[in-house]
């Protein structure tokens, strides 16, 4: 599948967006935050930014970005409907319990229902996002349990990394969030690998001889190709990369995404507090999102389309 | 509405492919593009059209392929294979459209786009197995077969012409078009007669096109004179004695 940057950056930023809100409503609706107006203006400042422009980045590879109101409609049947409602939901109690915090410093009571009910709001959008993919069965890499859990894992662990950096930088000292943020990542991280040995050890399901339905007959190999340029579904769906590009990169991914801020957030523990341990917090948090590109890139350009096999394409 | 109509009539609008007798002259897929750059979803928009790297919107498409059978000595076949939309009874591209732009007709189960509310999202044609979409980079809209939909009903039309254009221009007869919904129909006797078959039925999405499998070829001696037969190695070169004590000369 072609990986369309838009879709890279509305789903890495909206996930490590919603994870940041989901930390920053339970934790400061179960007051183990402070309410600090200014820790809530920058937390969900960053939150509603990274957010707000993941679905706007998303709009960018529509045809139409001004009909882009229509997506709301089809909840009935449409993943990439729900995902789009829920964003719009969520904004309400989101966008409430933030001024609650900033306006009055007030995360309790009411207001921490609407936090609860923005953390659900957030977790399921997430959840949404996820089934968009894991839904098509035409790609088998896509169409697999653990693709959704992930994209759930990997909100709530880059998030958690940002949650943790505001936390530090505003002097809160050690924590027990550095180590939230730890379990979070080493979590998606395991997620993550067993997903990549599932795909790269399952028995590819279909060859040309499925497709075409002429299997019966004997091996079928295309002989010539349909026409003298590639076409849209070629382009869009025909794109993948090498296996040994893909090992490559997985290590960059796993490297970028989890092992440094795994280990700059271990070093952090080490410090007490103070600009130090907010600085490496953030350098974690930062490396985790490019980790994360990585691995967003990988989804898409390791996804092989079975449509594929009426072009050339052995198996999928 | 992206969900599927509740209550479908029964009748299934569709395409029989016969892959026995098509011969690959594209003349359907020359003939769906001339008629559609003009008519419903007009037009199929092409990119550089005379340029080096020509690219445009195609609602059909006719692949080759080579069969080459298990066992050895019986000959392997090429087969021309028309794709195009096949209008499944589950069409998941229809039920992932986010704008309801993307629906199937109740009254005949054709699959169409509302090229008015279509956001150009690219979806269905991920969830299309078959290729049948083609987005239009031009009007950022996606485009696929309509089964002629402003032809079939087309009262401006002679009777015969009432078809869609892919199946009036095929020359071999390889495509025909009717009611799969009706068992008593033309279409569904020539699928139980000649084993049509439904492609990938594993993925459930039960397109109602169907593809009527190449006829059994003649195998073995039948095949040919035996002047093309193998020949014995212990005595490569049959014919008179001249020959063979020229090749034993010159294989020393």
């Amino acid at each position: 599948m072609h990986p369309a940057y838009s879709v890279l950056l509305f789903t890495t930023l909206t996930g490590a967006g919603y994870g940041l809100m989901i930390l920053l409503c339970l934790f400061g609706a179960a007051g183990l935050v402070p309410a600090d107006p200014l820790l809530g203006l920058i937390g969900f400042g960053l939150s509603f930014a990274m957010v707000t422009a993941g679905l706007m980045a998303s709009t960018f590879h529509l045809g139409h970005p001004e009909r882009a109101w229509r997506a709301v409609t089809q909840w009935r049947s449409s993943w990439l409907s729900r995902e789009g409602v829920m964003a719009l939901i969520t904004y309400a109690p989101a966008g409430l319990f933030a001024m609650g915090w900033i306006f009055l410093g007030d995360t309790g009571g009411v207001w921490a229902m609407l936090g609860v009910a923005a953390a659900i709001g957030a977790l399921v959008t997430v959840y949404c996002t996820g089934m968009i993919y894991q839904s098509l069965k035409t790609i088998r890499q896509w169409h697999n349990t653990w693709v959704t859990p992930i994209y759930m894992l990997l909100a709530l662990a880059t998030g958690a990394l940002w949650f943790n950096a505001l936390i530090l930088a505003f002097g809160e000292g050690r924590s027990g969030f550095t180590w939230l943020s730890m379990a979070m990542l080493a979590a998606a991280l395991t997620a993550k690998l067993g997903y990549w040995r599932g795909i790269d050890t399952a028995k590819a399901p279909r060859n040309p001889g499925h497709a075409t339905g002429l299997g019966r007959l004997g091996k079928v190999r295309q002989w010539e190709t349909a026409h003298t340029q590639a076409n849209y579904v070629q382009r869009e769906m025909g794109f993948w990369i090498a296996r040994k590009h893909a090992r490559k990169l997985r290590l960059y991914a796993v490297l970028a995404g989890f092992v440094l801020p795994l280990s700059l957030c271990l070093i952090e523990t080490t410090l007490t507090g103070g600009v130090g341990a907010a600085v490496l917090a953030f350098l974690a948090a930062i490396l985790a999102m490019a980790g994360m590109l990585i691995e967003r890139w990988l989804f898409f350009a390791e996804a092989q389309h079975v449509v594929s096999l009426y072009y050339g394409a052995e198996t999928a | 509405m992206t969900s599927l109509p509740d209550k479908p009539s029964g009748k299934k609008l569709g395409l029989v492919i016969d892959l026995d007798t098509c011969v690959g002259c594209h003349a359907c897929a020359v003939s769906c593009k001339e008629w559609n750059t003009t008519g419903y979803i007009a037009p199929l928009t092409d990119r550089n059209p005379y340029g080096a790297e020509a690219d445009g919107v195609w609602l059909n498409r006719v692949h080759s392929y080579e069969v080459r059978p298990g066992t050895e000595g019986s000959g392997g076949m090429t087969v021309n294979f028309p794709r195009s939309c096949l209008h499944c009874e589950e069409p998941a591209c229809v039920t992932v459209c986010p704008t309801g732009a993307s629906y199937k007709r109740a009254e005949d189960g054709i699959v169409l786009v509302n090229p008015d509310t279509c956001i150009g999202c690219k979806l269905c044609s991920w969830a299309c197995p078959y290729g049948a979409r083609e987005y239009d980079e031009d009007h950022g809209v996606m485009k696929k077969c309509t089964l002629c939909v402003d032809r079939i009903y087309n009262e401006n039309l002679a009777p015969e012409d009432r078809k869609p254009a892919c199946v009036r221009a095929c020359p071999t007869g390889a495509r025909h078009f009717g009611d799969l919904g009706d068992p008593e129909s033309a279409v569904s006797a020539l699928v139980r007669e000649r084993g049509g078959y439904d492609l990938m039925p594993g993925l459930g999405y039960r397109p109602v096109n169907k593809y009527l499998p190449p006829r059994e070829r003649r195998t073995g001696t039948d095949s040919g004179p035996e002047a093309l037969e193998p020949l014995d190695p212990a005595n490569p070169v049959a014919g008179d004695g001249v020959f063979r004590w020229l090749d034993r000369v010159l294989s020393r």
